[in-house]
């Protein structure tokens, strides 16, 4: 039986009140083992940002369960989610979200120091971290003087650089063109090989399903098709990468 | 997590400095306004500081050492018989009009000391000698008078020149410096009886009886003593002095003029800093939130906003204070504006001031409360 990094089950969320009330997520299941790396896919307004955001525990689901490597986050409360995040989960978001007063070094230092690691272990481990997604020598650059792919490269070290489990990734390559792109995607994919971690990327950017192991595909708020190799990937969706 | 929120904080250099201009401002107008207040206060009662006894004796109705409501010549001798009494002088207090040589006439404070001890003279003289004050129509100048009396002149007013009060002659013996006065006038001291011929005669001359107790009799008790026997009202010095500043505080506009622009610096300063700060956090929104997403807790947030609003604060209350002490020290330097920082105005501006950074910090800390960390995934 597949081990299951990420497991959602009978997931619903809802938003607003009253006729304005919009159903996303309707009783969704999902998983993610670990060792691969999963895509979840579907149009724009599918849910699967809102189910990003249940797995990550930054959004509360109204019903059913969410397991993530064998927690129960639905039943943690805000203060045991928080530190589970700092612990477990690593994020890639789409706009980045890199801290633009910091340089890159701090900006990738910062899940260490959320964990109250000694500043200068953090320094070092950021440094690694940047060499390892190739852009140790713009380690004093701030953001604003970086290109959208290097500064994506940061928010990967950034998302790495505490060695976490789970990496949860919001649109990683959207904001980037298809060269800078592959290379993000290319490096999820390094950081996917390691065999007890998880990644999840959520995306409609059908240039990067060629990286995908697996491949949820979400509509109108439930997985609808769930494709397990790259040669059904392939089958499927044949403009990939 | 500290070495960020400073980073966050320092790197938004726009805001950071607008966050300290209106800490910063808001010290300046609280701390000026306070002391400008003690300054102005002191001037009050600068008879006070410039005669210096122990006791004061007044006639009963007197509220503050300014009140001019004469005894009789004999309450001196009256006070002298009071059971521990170690000396006891009659002091002249009255605003007159001095006139120059070149016919202008400007408004003096004149003292008049008893001649035999000279007790109240004035310790810090820049010329002449203390002694001479025993010779005829002599009068010691301080030196605001030697500032003001010498306008239009080719050299300053000094020792030998004469000017005069009540169109007898003031021959200067001694310049001293004291106190300011709260009307503006010079200090001109002089003998009693010397007084009592410049002053327009009226039946009763005598401002005060100045009176020290004798060794092992504070001056607490000898005050109620002469009180209860003589019928007349005893200050110590220290009653005397807040007995006026009360007065100046109930019978003048000072204090609500004061008060006012304390009031407003505050406002202004937590206005333009509550504003500034709460923008600052809205700005930064975002990146709290991919913290909050990366696991930092809400608890770790607020301290962060803390130390930045305190941070602020203590650059600019330090930034403020130091404006204002660089300000007030020039202004006693020219002399002509009331400047006193005693050590409680910073305590109080520090108070107002953290005051200030709480009010702005809660706001950030309340917007990043309710803040939804998923907002990073939109």
């Amino acid at each position: 039986m597949a081990n299951h990094g990420i497991r959602v089950s009978g997931v619903d969320k809802s938003f607003g009140r009253g006729e304005a009330r919009t159903t996303v997520l309707k009783h969704t299941d999902f998983g993610a083992e670990t060792g691969r790396l999963t895509m979840l896919v579907g149009p724009s307004g599918c849910g699967k940002t809102t189910l990003l955001s249940i797995i990550a525990g930054t959004l509360q689901a109204d019903g059913g369960e969410i397991e993530v490597l064998g927690q129960r986050l639905d039943r943690m409360g805000a203060n045991a989610v928080a530190r589970f995040r700092a612990r477990h989960l690593g994020f890639i978001f789409q706009q980045f979200n890199l801290i633009p007063t910091l340089t890159a070094l701090e900006n990738v230092s910062v899940p260490l120091l959320i964990q109250k690691v000694d500043y200068r272990v953090a320094e070092q481990k950021a440094r690694d971290a940047l060499a390892w997604v190739g852009i140790a020598d713009h380690a004093d650059f701030r953001p604003a003087k970086m290109s959208g792919g290097q500064q994506q490269r940061v928010a990967i070290a950034r998302a790495l650089v505490h060695d976490p489990p789970v990496i949860l990734c919001d649109e990683p390559t959207s904001s980037l063109d298809s060269e800078n792109g592959r290379m993000v995607m290319g490096l999820l994919r390094r950081a996917a090989e390691r065999p007890d971690r998880v990644v999840l990327v959520v995306t409609h950017d059908n240039r990067t399903y060629g990286f995908a192991d697996r491949m949820a595909e979400m509509e109108d708020g439930r997985i609808h098709r769930v494709l397990e190799t790259q040669q059904e990937i392939q089958r499927h969706h044949p403009v990939g990468v | 997590m500290i070495r960020i929120a400073l980073k966050m904080l320092f790197g938004d250099r726009a805001k950071y400095v607008m966050l300290i201009s209106g800490i910063t401002f808001a010290t300046l107008l609280m701390a000026q306004g306070m002391s400008l207040f003690c300054g102005l206060m002191t001037w009050t009662f600068s008879t006070l500081r410039n005669v210096s006894a122990p006791v004061w004796v007044a006639d009963p109705m007197v509220e503050q050492v300014g009140d001019n409501l004469p005894l009789r010549d004999t309450d001196t001798d009256r006070v002298r018989s009071v059971e521990g009494v170690a000396w006891a002088v009659p002091l002249y207090q009255g605003n007159l009009q001095a006139r120059l040589a070149d016919g202008t006439s400007k408004l003096v404070t004149l003292v008049g000391l008893d001649a035999a001890t000279l007790i109240g003279a004035p310790a810090d003289l820049l010329a002449g000698r203390i002694d001479d004050l025993r010779m005829p129509n002599t009068v010691i100048l301080d030196e605001y008078g030697v500032e003001r009396f010498s306008a239009g002149r080719e050299r300053p007013i000094g020792v030998g020149d004469v000017f005069e009060i009540n169109d007898r002659e003031a021959r200067i013996v001694a310049i001293c410096r004291v106190h300011r006065s709260f009307t503006g006038g010079p200090y001109v001291f002089t003998t009693y009886d010397r007084a009592t011929q410049y002053a327009p005669n009226v039946r009763k001359m005598l401002s005060y009886v100045l009176a020290s107790p004798r060794d092992g009799v504070s001056a607490e008790v000898l005050a109620r003593r002469i009180t209860g026997e003589t019928g007349l009202r005893a200050f110590t010095e220290s009653e005397l002095m807040w007995s006026t500043i009360w007065w100046y505080i109930r019978n003048t506009g000072i204090p609500i003029n004061v008060g006012t622009i304390v009031i407003i610096g505050f406002i202004i300063g937590a206005a333009i800093s509550g504003q500034t700060f709460y923008s600052f956090v809205l700005e930064n929104t975002r990146h709290f939130a991919a913290l909050r997403a990366m696991g930092a807790s809400s608890g770790e947030l607020s301290a962060m906003l803390l130390v930045q609003a305190l941070v602020v604060g203590f650059i600019g209350f330090g930034v403020g204070l130091g404006a204002v002490a660089f300000l007030g020290t020039n202004l006693l330097r020219l002399g002509r504006v009331p400047f006193l920082m005693l050590w409680q105005v910073p305590a109080i501006v520090a108070g107002a001031v953290m005051l200030i950074v709480m009010i702005s910090a809660a706001l950030g800390i309340n917007r990043i409360a309710r803040l939804e960390p998923a907002i990073v995934f939109r």
